[in-house]
């Protein structure tokens, strides 16, 4: 049933599902726009992480005896305590501030821990020896759809195969932390978070727990964070060096700045969990999949973690049977966070890659193999759809070959395609508009801007909504005093900050509209906002400009609420989209170094709010994607316990030179009456496949895991 | 970062008589790209640093004689810039090879011979010979990135010296100048393979200073460096080579083959110069002295796809100068 809520028809946009410049850009490119790291406040003082040096081990002693004489030592807190066991290097043990950085530096060296030291492992690709050290859990055994046994006598082609990915890290690049300043009953928190309004209730949960400070209230927080370098999933709690920070400022009556170093951050802030495993697909000779089965495992630190949603896209219940088998390997690494669309870029390894080796034993074009199977999918016209398009993007039916590039020359090409999917349901969300006399408008709701666009998507709500432009609407986020709005994880953010700000923004105009209908002498049912004017449809010679209807306003401010879920609001968002991708690389055979010539996205979300910022979200995940396909790793040492590269030297990102060109094709017009759904997830997850099997198409041979390094790339030449 | 003393004198004996004879307790300051971070993290820890930046006599690249003079200021950008350094062509790939804006700008190319290892037990603290317990931990351990060559140990890191391999090949030498007064050495000299962890990867004495570097002409050389990098991004090469051949009748008559990153120094391979010896430069040559180079290597665990990039490094190098 149509509300007055609901999005603007398609001839009735004006800015929505256009192109607009970032509205933070500006800000950001002046060094204007402050992040938590640059908060630099008077008095403020520095404070350093003591952590652990050993992999598994028991404090036995703490001695602060010289740190405590270092100059300019202010003061330190425990973390934990003697008697507690640490379970990865860089495990945070206390916090020691003082005047300076370089001072708090020296007094964080000063301080020595002694441990007794326990057993360690922290390797698992090897999961025989990782189970004779005692390190394997079964975590799933799921048996789905058809008999299994009959599905495999039945199967024409299978194919069996060793797959997998790495550990990698977060790596944002404004690393975790935050200034704290508590002064008298408030707590400021400068936080580096994706939960602005989360982080009052976990920093006072935090604090309440030491008898020494007390009970504190969640509502003496004020957390601000306008802008943030990347969280990717690693950023949704205040984390020990938070609460230690806060105690801080408490002790010493001063701000506290604390920001882990960039060796910190990859070693215990940031970290995907690995997937290894063995998977078995088979199909009819028609090229008809009937059965997918397979044993994985992985780890992601002393709990395990990791469990890939198997088999991935092409998973229908009724029709595919269908096996997965799932092993924990606990291992004393760095606790494995959220990494965006937790979990998908793994199956969409151990699922497209299997797939594409059986549609090269069934002689297939695997855009015809994954086509034809696209009813195996939960939106099988989507894909085909996106396959067509990407396809052509790629120029795929030019440049396909079989498994095998036949041209002479060390250097092969081939081009390789990958699925996915994702939910970004919207999270919940409050929004107040306020409408000044003085025409002035602001969206406020404690939402936070990551750096992917929330300013701008809610500009163009609020703009559209009112017949205004962009630079008319103020948006006020990152500030936890505001109306609550959820954590950006999980592509939620989108979804549910614009429905409750295009409610928020109707209701208010809805007010004005009541004032202008007074001064018009018009029904208020009649008016609209558009062009910069109210005016009555019936009659459009009766008009006021967006300013004159303020005015009449008086003394009076407007404030429109919205909420997000909200039953009569309309039909605004919904979750569940696909998207496709394709990879055009070059594979030198004689050094195994792979490049990327060209990446195709197409990607489905429903109604697009800002095409730019939607786009720029899918490329900057192609880069990332292409970073874990190609190059990062977090190489750990067995006998150390160590991670050998917590740097920017050996744990490898890619330049600007090394991803080649990059096309997006955002799906619009075509399920626009949907409503909006996230898109920071989607478009991250396909690249490691997609680029997988372009490498398996350029040189003959599937290279199991990535990323896909020279020696990976050699060794698999050579074993084939 | 420990506290130190900076002194950044105007004349090279007054910089080298601050230099402590004793190793580690004072260090040598130029473009500091490496010093810098090995400060921070504190795996040097030295109470008194010397700046060279005020010495006028250690800046700029000159044609020498008949060859060319690199000053110990001299940058990979200045190199890049040189026309005295223009025929330099394995040199020239090799500063190209240094694909990072920021460290040609103020890294020095004596200080690319003189950077410490970059191996990651190194760089984590774990001494130049990554002991731990008593054993080596490369050779069980996370080796992908060590040698292959020259690996017999206790030494299992590679040079990462991106000039060294090329210097080695033309025969370049070092002008050094200590308190006593100067010495010359060549370039394969001043690399030596540690045999415990009181020696560093030098034979330079903790109170010297490398002033210049003195390359012969090329003239009826033919020269190149191929470099095995990853990435477009400033990378470490995973394998490099520096080819410098004369031929005399359409055939090598002399030939010079090094090897970087596969070792702990700059690896001359006699063995590839020899396979190269009275060939005509086709692709065959090429191969040819790319096996034998790595004939004798001896890969360790993790790295035996080093054996092949190396290989493929001096088939192409050479591929540069046919």
């Amino acid at each position: 049933m149509a509300t007055k809520y609901d999005w603007p028809a398609a001839d009735d946009r004006s800015l929505i599902g256009k192109r607009h410049a970032r509205v933070d850009g500006p800000a950001k490119a002046r060094g204007a726009a402050k992040y938590s790291y640059d908060r630099n406040l008077d008095g403020m003082l520095y404070a350093r992480l003591v952590t652990s040096t050993v992999p598994h081990g028991r404090i036995i002693g703490i001695d602060t005896s010289t740190a405590e004489r270092v100059p300019g030592y202010k003061g330190h807190v425990n973390i934990v305590n003697v008697g507690d066991e640490v379970q990865w290097v860089g495990a945070e043990i206390l916090a020691v501030c003082a005047d300076t950085e370089e001072h708090a530096r020296d007094a964080a060296a000063a301080v020595a821990v002694h441990f007794e030291a326990l057993p360690h492992w922290v390797k698992e690709e090897d999961v025989k020896k990782a189970g004779e050290a005692n390190r394997v859990q079964p975590a799933k055994d799921d048996t789905k759809g058809p008999d299994l046994e009959e599905a495999w006598a039945g199967a024409d082609e299978t194919v069996e195969g060793y797959y997998g990915l790495g550990i990698i890290t977060h790596c944002c690049l404004e690393p975790h932390g935050q200034v704290v300043d508590w002064t008298g009953d408030e707590i400021t928190v400068y936080a580096s978070t994706q939960a602005v309004a989360r982080i009052p209730a976990d920093l006072a949960r935090g604090l309440s727990r030491d008898e020494s400070i007390g009970d504190v209230s969640a509502d003496a927080v004020h957390v601000i964070t306008p802008y943030m370098g990347g969280g990717f999933g690693s950023k949704f709690n205040i984390d020990t060096w938070g609460v230690a920070c806060a105690k801080l400022s408490k002790m010493t009556g001063k701000p506290v700045k604390l920001m882990l170093d960039r060796d910190e951050e990859l070693m215990v802030a940031g970290g995907r969990p690995s997937d290894y495993g063995n998977v078995k697909v088979g199909a009819k000779k028609d090229g008809t999949l009937v059965a997918y089965e397979s044993e994985t495992w992985s780890t992601g630190g002393i709990a395990g973690r990791g469990s890939p949603p198997l088999p991935y896209v092409y998973n229908n219940e009724e029709r595919l049977a269908q096996r997965a088998r799932h092993l924990n390997v606990s291992t004393n690494i760095g606790p494995a966070r959220a990494w965006r669309a937790p979990n998908h870029p793994q199956a969409a390894v151990l699922t497209m890659c299997p797939l594409e080796d059986l549609a090269a034993k069934l002689d297939m074009d695997p855009v015809d193999f994954f086509k034809q199977n696209a009813d195996l999918t939960a939106r099988p016209e989507v894909y085909r759809y996106e396959i067509d398009k990407c396809a052509e993007m790629i120029g795929w039916s030019e440049k396909w070959h079989k498994r095998g590039d036949s041209g002479s020359g060390p250097v092969k090409r081939g081009l390789g395609m990958s699925l996915h999917t994702w939910g970004g349901r919207p999270h919940d969300s409050t929004c107040e508009v306020r409408i000044q006399p003085d025409g002035g408008v602001s969206v406020n709701l404690a939402s936070q801007d990551l750096g992917v666009g929330t300013y701008t998507t809610l500009s163009v709500v609020a703009a559209e909504t009112l017949g205004l432009q962009i630079p008319d609407i103020t948006v006020n986020i990152g500030s936890s005093k505001l109306p609550i709005s959820g954590a950006s994880g999980g592509s939620t953010t989108v979804g549910g900050t614009t429905a409750s700000t295009r409610r928020a923004t109707v209701n208010a105009l809805e007010e004005l509209k009541a004032v202008v209908a007074e001064a018009l002498e018009v029904d208020a049912a009649d008016l609209v906002a558009k062009a910069g004017k109210i005016f009555a449809q019936s009659d459009e010679s009766k008009s006021l400009s967006w300013g004159d209807a303020c005015r009449k306003l008086g003394t009076r401010t407007i404030t429109g609420q919205g909420k997000q879920p909200d039953r009569e609001g309309g039909k605004l968002n919904d979750s569940g989209v696909g998207g496709v991708q394709m990879a055009d690389v070059s594979v030198d055979v004689e050094t195994g170094i792979v490049t990327i010539n060209k990446m195709a996205a197409v990607q489905d979300v429903g109604l697009v709010v800002c095409l730019e910022q939607c786009e720029s979200q899918v490329y900057g995940s192609l880069i990332q994607g292409i970073a874990y396909a190609l190059y990062e790793e977090s190489v750990y040492d067995q006998a150390t316990g160590k991670m050998l590269n917590p740097d920017m030297e050996f744990y490898k990102l890619p330049g600007a030179g090394d991803i080649g060109e990059l096309e997006v094709h955002m799906v619009q017009n075509k399920y626009d009456d949907r409503g909006v759904i996230g898109i920071g997830e989607p478009p991250v997850i396909s690249p490691g496949a997609a680029i997988s099997n372009a490498v398996a198409n350029a040189i003959g041979v599937r290279v199991p895991t990535l990323p896909l390094t020279p020696d990976r790339i050699l060794a698999a030449l050579e074993n084939a | 970062m420990k506290n130190f003393e900076y002194i950044a004198p105007t004349d090279t004996l007054v910089a080298t008589q601050a230099l402590s004879a004793e190793p580690g307790v004072t260090a040598v300051l130029a473009g500091g790209t490496d010093l810098v971070s090995l400060l921070k993290q504190g795996i040097e820890t030295p109470t008194r640093v010397v700046s060279l930046r005020n010495i006028p006599v250690l800046r700029g690249i000159s044609k020498s004689g008949g060859g060319l003079r690199i000053g110990a200021m001299a940058t990979v950008d200045e190199l890049l810039a040189s026309k005295a350094a223009a025929p330099y062509r394995s040199l020239q790939a090799a500063a190209r090879g240094i694909t990072a804006p920021q460290v040609r700008a103020v890294g020095t190319v004596v200080g690319d011979l003189l950077q410490r290892p970059r191996c990651w037990y190194f760089r984590n603290g774990y001494g130049l010979l990554a002991m731990h317990d008593g054993e080596s931990l490369v050779p069980n351990g996370e080796n992908r990135y060590h040698a292959i060559l020259g690996n017999k140990g206790p030494a299992y890191f590679v040079s990462a010296s991106s000039f060294g391999p090329a210097l080695v090949s033309l025969g370049a030498t070092v002008t050094v100048a200590g308190p006593e007064g100067e010495r010359r050495m060549s370039v394969a000299d001043l690399f030596r393979t540690p045999d415990s962890e009181s020696e560093r990867e030098t034979s330079l004495m903790a109170n010297e200073i490398v002033t210049e570097i003195n390359v012969p002409s090329v003239s009826g050389w033919k020269t190149a460096t191929y470099e095995v990098r990853q990435r477009q991004l400033l990378d470490w090469p995973l394998a490099t080579a520096s080819v410098a051949v004369r031929e005399r009748g359409g055939r090598v008559s002399d030939a010079r083959v090094v090897l970087g990153h596969v070792a702990p120094t700059p690896w001359r391979s006699s063995e590839a110069e020899t396979a190269l010896q009275g060939k005509s430069l086709g692709e065959d040559a090429g191969a040819e002295a790319g096996k034998a180079a790595v004939a004798a290597a001896t890969p360790l665990s993790q790295n035996k796809a080093k054996v092949q990039l190396a290989s493929v490094a001096v088939k192409r190098a050479v591929a540069m100068v046919a």
